[in-house]
């Protein structure tokens, strides 16, 4: 039956009495591929630190067979960063992936709707104006990115959202917060400056299990959330006229797409900071792994996790001095992103 | 003039302004700029009578508003003129070349590749002032655009997706070292919070006069290669029927918005949409004819940027904003009102 259909590439068909699931055969080994890549590397960052364990230790320390020191180093100091790496990368890929299907640009990402310097405009002034501790720097972060995006939203909106409009309206707001970002810290004094642009930066120093779990409850929420809108969404790349005359209601899932999109950055955003670049690499890094036509939501949140996790070792262990992670992130990207163009326009000739 | 009577033919068009009309506008954006230059040197801290300031220009005397005059608000609308004019030709320069109404010469990396090489200097080599780290922005702005539009060309030419995306790339990956140095080295991030507002205060002349030819050779091949331009606004095969030599055309045209950008940002730091706006301002006045949308932009651009100091100096009087955070906060609004038209200025 529909397995005799031609999909034009190797397909995985898994039968269980009425319920039937088509898989492309070579998105399943790359993501199964990035799974174990992903668990090695996990590994790897549980047993490097200023005290260095083997893989058995940390396997026996995770399984719970290991008490005292052992225990506390795996388990409540290196384990909350790995899963926060981990969790907040997917997130990212995640969001990265549903604004670029969604706004059909290879170069979207929240950040374009002008999430990301909103959330550091509301950071600058809770650390610079208020002082203000942790939970009020969340806050503010919060409370910026989610005002600047309804405003680009809003100001972008006329007579329904089109996908250019938005870019540009985002690109107008962001440089406009981008330049008060900047005058701000150059009122500031130089310490808290400096400490405000390691924030801004995008860091995973310190996180504990609270902020892991609190976050990693509302990515919890929000993956499934994206699943469900991926179906619209692969439609939506269609063209919304397309999409309208297979049966999606447009204006509703786009609505829906973006605030799925912006709520997993504004979560990745309030208990780390804005990581920037991988919202806009993994997917496209997901895409050209996949060979898949579009956007695709499982391999994009894989490599997203991987890049995050990976930028954060290289910046806690490998640079001379701990960065922050946003900044092996960008590094990281975007040369990734760079050497794939090249290759790409070199081999299209 | 065929090429113009071509597009005319098209539908859609708007109706262009005559030559008459054309050159009465350049006269008069000619006086506002005058009157604006006047007053850039008249309005600052505290207001200066004209009477004082002719003394000043003329007669070298030694009260306190003639030194004010004379040592800081002269050279800095002398810098604001030459940047301001940098700024608009090599946005319109961008703008014709890559057929994108939205380019803007900060997408092909030049602001990045001049604070890269600006940290590099203050972080590692230790250079404090102005007239030292001049020549490592120019020389980063060079290198970098260079490494982008080679990263963003194949060999059938270049795609204006791919020549973004390798800005985009270029810039984040400079972007994340940048920071790194900064983060790293305190006197670095002092030195660069300042830069990277991008200000036309504070910069002595001795900044102005050495890039000042290069901006003069570039002035020229912008004007040259205005009429090639032309023709490959119609599409390469038509220009190539007209004569035009497509790389001859692409490659003056890149060395001279590279050589307008980078000069520009060495002197003044990078300043965001004046090389984006004044193009489009430009094309509506003028009409598609890049020779006239060139003569307005050296006309307007400065204009603008003089408009928006004058605003940063008197807004929080006493103190001051960088016009690079002035020039964001009145370029925006227009970008944004720009593309909420029903039809955005194409090109």
């Amino acid at each position: 039956m529909s397995s005799d259909v031609d999909f034009g590439r190797p397909m995985l068909v898994l039968r269980r009495r009425r319920i039937a699931v088509r898989l492309e055969r070579r998105s399943v080994v790359v993501c199964a591929v990035l799974v174990l890549a992903l668990a090695g590397l996990a590994v790897l960052a549980l047993m490097t630190g200023s005290y260095s364990l083997g893989p058995g230790e940390v396997l026996s320390a995770l399984t719970g067979r290991e008490t005292g020191l052992m225990h506390d180093i795996v388990v409540e100091w290196r384990l909350p960063r790995v899963t926060a790496a981990l969790v907040f990368g997917a997130a990212l890929g995640v969001s990265g992936a549903v604004f670029q299907s969604m706004l059909r640009n290879p170069l979207a990402d929240p950040g374009i709707i002008g999430f990301s310097q909103g959330a550091y405009t509301g950071a600058l002034i809770v650390i610079l104006v208020v002082n203000g501790s942790y939970g009020q720097l969340a806050g503010g972060a919060l409370l910026g990115g989610m005002v600047t995006a309804l405003a680009v939203y809003v100001l972008a909106y006329r007579r329904g959202v089109q996908g250019f409009r938005l870019i540009v309206v985002g690109i107008g707001v962001s440089a406009m917060l981008g330049s008060l970002n900047t005058w701000l810290i150059l009122k500031a004094d130089l310490d808290q400056a400096m400490a405000a642009a390691t924030w801004g930066a995008g860091s995973l120093n310190g996180t504990s299990w609270d902020q892991v779990i609190i976050g990693g409850i509302c990515v919890l929420v929000l993956l499934p959330a994206a699943g469900m809108l991926s179906r619209p969404m692969r439609q939506m790349e269609l063209g919304d006229d397309a999409a309208a005359a297979l049966g999606v209601r447009v204006p509703a899932a786009r609505l829906g797409l973006v605030v799925v999109g912006v709520a997993l950055t504004a979560t990745v955003t309030a208990a780390a900071g804005p990581i920037a670049f991988i919202s806009l690499v993994a997917p496209q890094i997901a895409r050209r792994l996949a060979r898949t036509a579009g956007i695709t939501l499982a391999p994009a949140a894989l490599v997203g996790a991987l890049l995050c996790l990976a930028a954060d070792y290289i910046a806690q262990h490998v640079a001379p001095t701990p960065l922050p992670v946003g900044i092996v992130t960008v590094v990281l990207g975007g040369g990734y992103l760079g050497w794939l163009l090249f290759t790409e326009a070199r081999r299209r000739l | 003039m065929t090429v113009l009577a071509v597009r005319q033919d098209g539908p859609g068009t708007t109706t262009v302004p005559g030559p008459r009309r054309r050159l009465l506008g350049l006269v008069i954006a000619l006086v506002v700029l005058v009157v604006l230059l006047v007053l850039s040197v008249m309005i600052g801290s505290t207001s200066i009578p004209p009477s004082v300031v002719w003394d000043a220009l003329v007669h070298s005397s030694t009260g306190i508003d003639q030194v004010a005059v004379q040592d800081y608000r002269l050279p800095r609308t002398i810098v604001g003129l030459v940047v301001g004019v940098a700024l608009g030709l090599s946005g319109a320069l961008i703008q014709a070349l890559t057929r994108n109404p939205l380019a803007d010469p900060g997408i092909l990396g030049v602001h990045a590749g001049a604070s890269f090489a600006v940290t590099v200097a203050v972080g590692l080599l230790g250079v404090s002032d102005v007239q030292g780290y001049m020549w490592f922005a120019f020389a980063g702005a060079l290198v970098v655009t260079l490494m982008v539009l080679a990263l963003g060309s194949t060999r059938q030419g270049s795609s204006p997706v791919v020549m973004v995306l390798a800005g985009v790339c270029v810039g984040a990956v400079l972007g994340g070292a940048r920071e790194a140095l900064q983060l790293t080295d305190p006197d670095a991030f002092d030195a660069m919070r300042s830069w990277n507002a991008g200000s036309i205060g504070g910069r002595p002349l001795e900044v102005v006069w050495p890039i000042l030819p290069f901006l003069a050779v570039a002035l020229v091949l912008a004007f040259v290669v205005a009429g090639p331009l032309n023709a490959m606004a119609l599409g390469d095969e038509l220009a190539v029927s007209h004569g035009v030599s497509l790389a001859r055309t692409r490659v003056l045209a890149i060395i001279a918005l590279t050589l307008l950008a980078g000069g520009a940002t060495a002197i003044a730091g990078p300043i965001a949409f004046v090389g984006l706006m004044v193009p489009h301002v430009a094309r509506w006045i003028a009409g598609p004819h890049q020779r006239w949308i060139f003569a307005y932009s050296v006309l307007l651009a400065p204009g603008l940027l003089l408009v928006s100091d004058i605003l940063g100096r008197v807004v929080l009087r006493p103190g001051e904003i960088p016009v690079g955070v002035v020039t964001a906060f009145v370029g925006a609004p227009v970008l944004i009102a720009l593309v909420r038209r029903k039809k955005a200025s194409g090109l």
